[in-house]
């Protein structure tokens, strides 16, 4: 996977922020196009393409989501074009709760949902982590199937905590 | 044998520009820290002014900036405003810059100065040529390369534009560089190793902020948010449009169209805005056909009409935070950079948002251009030790059905960076497909900024969907878009065609260079020279004025002889190639006109203090 090899990682859904981030630094000294204006074309195309593949990696790589996301779709596993639209079936009753909370603008209750969906989302993010432990173990395309149903539903409690952020928020400004 | 030695090749010296909008300067790496080269006239900024004189020569910066008042038809102000615009998105800057548009401004702006007209990438390349040349004069070489900044929330078109700026001035741009981002750099602010800092630049046109991250020389962009058309100028605006009723008023006659008049309103309401930085109140004052407007202003009622301007400043800089990650309490440092942030509530609102006191050690109007000077020592290999990893500001998208924005880069994406697409055909036999790329956070096509739309030709005929093409879009390390196309199949590199919404073909950037659209220029001593003669004009103009009034009569028999006699010397020297002597002889005049010029002032503070006019 061109994005791992890019930092020299090994293919892992669980990677450590601090060691990307430095793999990140010492890359972009050793191949960004300042450091090459005073060579010849050739060498400053390479260097912009290496760039560029850095900078596209540690950008997919940093945001576990987005990591995830991009070692399904080097697996054969595109993330299904429904997801983050579908409603969860556990989560109906809350969803409902919220929207007709987001309606009336009944800022308690909004406040209330946001809690709940907060913790449910760190809930998810708590599951998806042991799910990249058990695929970084033994990698196979079944541990891979539990984790796009996961990112479907994180991506979709994301969706409600940003809605109902934005809405206190503007709430709170006006 | 004995070998004679030339000595290592000396490497060739890369300048740092600050292409500003109000003030543009030239920067060079010393020994140990950045310099600004000044002027022939020792002053380090060039004023952005450009004045096309009846024969074909320009003049730039002071004396253009002087010729305001007097060719106010032939001199244009403020064009970096209309770089990369075109004339549908600039009703704002017309109602700002008080410049004729040509015929055919559709995707570039055309400006009339006289009988000729002008691409705002010629202007700047004319005051880019100046530099050029003040760095030549000064460090006794050749400059052909150049850093150049750029603000940080220029979009593509913007900063195509300056690029063909600088080609058009004969200069290679190794890099455009954002604006606070060279600002950071300057200030060298990697020394604490480790942190987080907030660039606010509020310059004479753009506002900027971006965050940053350093950590061991590197310094990382988080986010940058910004208004490209938002600064001081709009300051000048807004108390130049109060005077403006003010003394229609007062005087019964609408100035607003009478060009001389208001340029002669907008430097007295740009001195007012000064003074109040240091003030707490100073005066308008006009003196126009023997009349007299003087209005007092306090920094009370300065700060309640900029209030609105400086409010539109904190929007971007919380979004900025947001797009970064950081909290008000994360950030260590602020930097306050741009003349425009010299307005003490402006420091006040700055630090309020912010929470920490602002740096402000450094010149806030050289500090872009040092910073330009430490980058281009970075790119000519003489400093090894700093990276500057900055990101694209404005989101890249495509058009797709029912004109909506498939989004391809996000804003705030580190550059370079890249994405890539998958296209085919919707009908049978179909060899072209095209594409429209645009720039902006929305959703609808409409509502974001047209980029260009790039041809995908010569494709085999095909069933409809059958080939395959894979299109890259290429984010350089100058935020400029490259695309490449290729057919997946046969691995073929496919043609494109790119017609930029705004801007220039390089064909007709090529034909802009300046050497081509004006007489072989320039000898420096005959420039010199032609530059001392508009002077010359300037002051003769001015005593002329002088000796209609009241005050001349009033002067001694023998004072009034030695004006004239300082006048007819002046008069002599003219039209003769020494500048020095002109200059000398100006001095004179000068001199010999003070009495007269203070009894002038008397007269109109006295008329002034009485509350009567003239
Ligand atoms: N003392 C002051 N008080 C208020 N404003 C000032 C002061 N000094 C300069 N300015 C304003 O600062 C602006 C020029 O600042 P600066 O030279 O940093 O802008 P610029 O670099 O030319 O513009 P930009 O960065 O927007 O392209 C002008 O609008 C000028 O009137
Ligand atoms: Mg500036």
């Amino acid at each position: 996977m061109r994005y791992y090899e890019a930092l020299g990682l090994e293919p892992r859904l669980a990677l450590d922020a601090g060691d990307l981030q430095k793999r990140f630094y010492d890359r972009s000294r050793q191949w960004h196009p300042d450091r090459f204006s005073t060579r010849p074309a050739a060498e400053q195309r390479t260097a912009l393409e290496m760039t560029a593949l850095i900078n596209d990696a540690f950008r997919t790589l940093r945001d576990p989501a987005a990591r995830a996301e991009y070692v399904l779709s080097e697996n054969g596993l595109e993330a299904s074009a429904q997801r983050g639209k579908d409603v969860p079936a556990d989560l109906l009753e809350e969803v409902l709760e919220l929207n007709m909370a987001l309606e009336e603008a009944d800022g308690a209750q909004v406040a209330r949902s946001l809690g709940q969906f907060e913790s449910m989302l760190a809930g998810v993010d708590g599951q998806l982590a042991g799910l990249f432990a058990a695929w970084d173990a033994a990698p196979s395309a079944g541990r891979l199937e539990p984790v796009r149903a996961a990112l479907n539903r994180r991506k979709y409690i994301a969706n409600l905590v940003r809605d109902a952020r934005k809405t206190l928020e503007t709430a709170r400004e006006t | 044998m004995f070998a004679i030695d030339f000595g290592k090749p000396k490497n060739e010296v890369v300048v740092g520009i600050d292409l500003g909008t109000t003030n543009s300067l030239v920067a060079a790496m010393g020994p140990s820290a950045p310099f600004i080269i000044p002027g022939p006239d020792g002053d380090p900024l060039v004023p952005s002014v450009v004045t096309a004189l009846p024969n074909g020569d320009f003049l730039v910066g002071n004396p253009a900036r002087r010729a305001l008042v007097t060719h106010p038809r032939r001199t244009v102000y403020s064009v970096k405003r209309l770089m990369g615009r075109g004339a549908a998105d600039i009703a704002e800057e017309r109602k700002l810059l008080p410049f004729k548009m040509g015929e055919g401004s559709e995707s570039v702006i055309q400006i009339e100065l006289g009988t000729r007209t002008f691409t705002p990438p010629v202007i700047s390349g004319i005051i880019l040529r100046r530099l050029k040349q003040n760095a030549e004069e000064h460090l006794g070489e050749p400059v052909t390369k150049a850093v150049i900044t750029v603000p940080a929330y220029f979009n593509d078109a913007q900063r195509q534009a300056t690029k063909d700026a600088g080609r058009i001035a004969g200069l290679e741009v190794l890099r455009l560089v954002n604006e606070p981002t060279a600002a950071a750099l300057a200030y060298g602010l990697d020394k604490r190793k480790e942190g987080i800092v907030a660039v606010y630049d509020l310059g004479g046109g753009t506002f900027d902020i971006s965050i940053l991250r350093l950590q061991d020389g590197i310094f990382e962009v988080l986010a940058t948010g910004g208004d490209t058309r938002l600064g001081g100028d709009d300051i000048d605006n807004l108390l130049l449009r109060v005077a403006l009723e003010d003394i229609a008023s007062e005087w019964g006659e609408d100035l607003t169209k009478n060009l001389e008049a208001v340029q002669l309103l907008r430097r007295a309401v740009i001195e007012a805005k000064h003074a109040l930085s240091v003030l707490p109140r100073t005066n308008v004052v006009l003196e126009y056909r023997d009349r007299r407007y003087a209005r007092e202003l306090t920094r009370d009622v300065f700060n309640r009409l900029v209030l609105p301007i400086v409010e539109r400043t904190l929007a971007p800089c919380r979004q900025a935070m947001a797009d970064a990650g950081v909290t008000t309490g994360q950030i260590d440092e602020v930097v306050l950079v741009g003349g425009s942030t010299r307005v003490p509530l402006l420091r006040e609102a700055v630090e309020r948002l912010f929470r920490a006191k602002p740096h402000c050690e450094l010149n806030p109007d050289q500090v872009v251009a040092l910073g330009a000077a430490v980058q281009a020592s970075i790119l000519s290999g003489q400093q090894t030790d700093k990276l500057l990893l900055d990101v694209t500001p404005l989101s890249l998208g495509i058009e797709t059905m029912g004109g909506l924005v498939s989004r391809i880069i996000q804003r705030n994406s580190t550059i370079p960076a890249s994405a890539t697409e998958t296209f085919t055909t919707a009908v049978e036999g179909q060899t072209n497909v095209l594409i429209h790329v645009v720039q902006g956070e929305r959703e609808m096509v409409k509502d974001c900024r047209s980029l260009a739309r790039f041809d995908l030709k010569g494709i085999a005929p095909m069933p409809a969907g059958m080939p395959r093409i894979e299109v890259r879009f290429l984010i350089d390390a100058n935020g400029i878009l490259q695309v490449s196309a290729r057919e997946q199949r046969t691995g073929l590199e496919q043609s494109v065609e790119v017609k930029p919404s705004y801007g220039l073909s390089d064909e007709q950037v090529e034909a802009m260079i300046l050497e081509s659209i004006e007489r072989a220029e320039d000898d420096f001593a005959e420039r010199q020279v032609r530059e001392m003669r508009v002077e010359a004009d300037n002051v003769m103009q001015a005593v002329e004025k002088a000796k209609q009034s009241d005050a001349w009569f009033e002067r001694p028999e023998d004072e009034r002889e030695s004006v004239n006699r300082a006048l007819n010397e002046l008069l002599v020297v003219y039209h003769g190639d020494d500048h020095t002597l002109i200059r000398v002889k100006i001095e004179a005049l000068d001199e010999a006109t003070r009495p007269l010029a203070e009894t002038i002032m008397n007269s109109a503070v006295n008329t002034a203090l009485k509350g009567t006019k003239i």
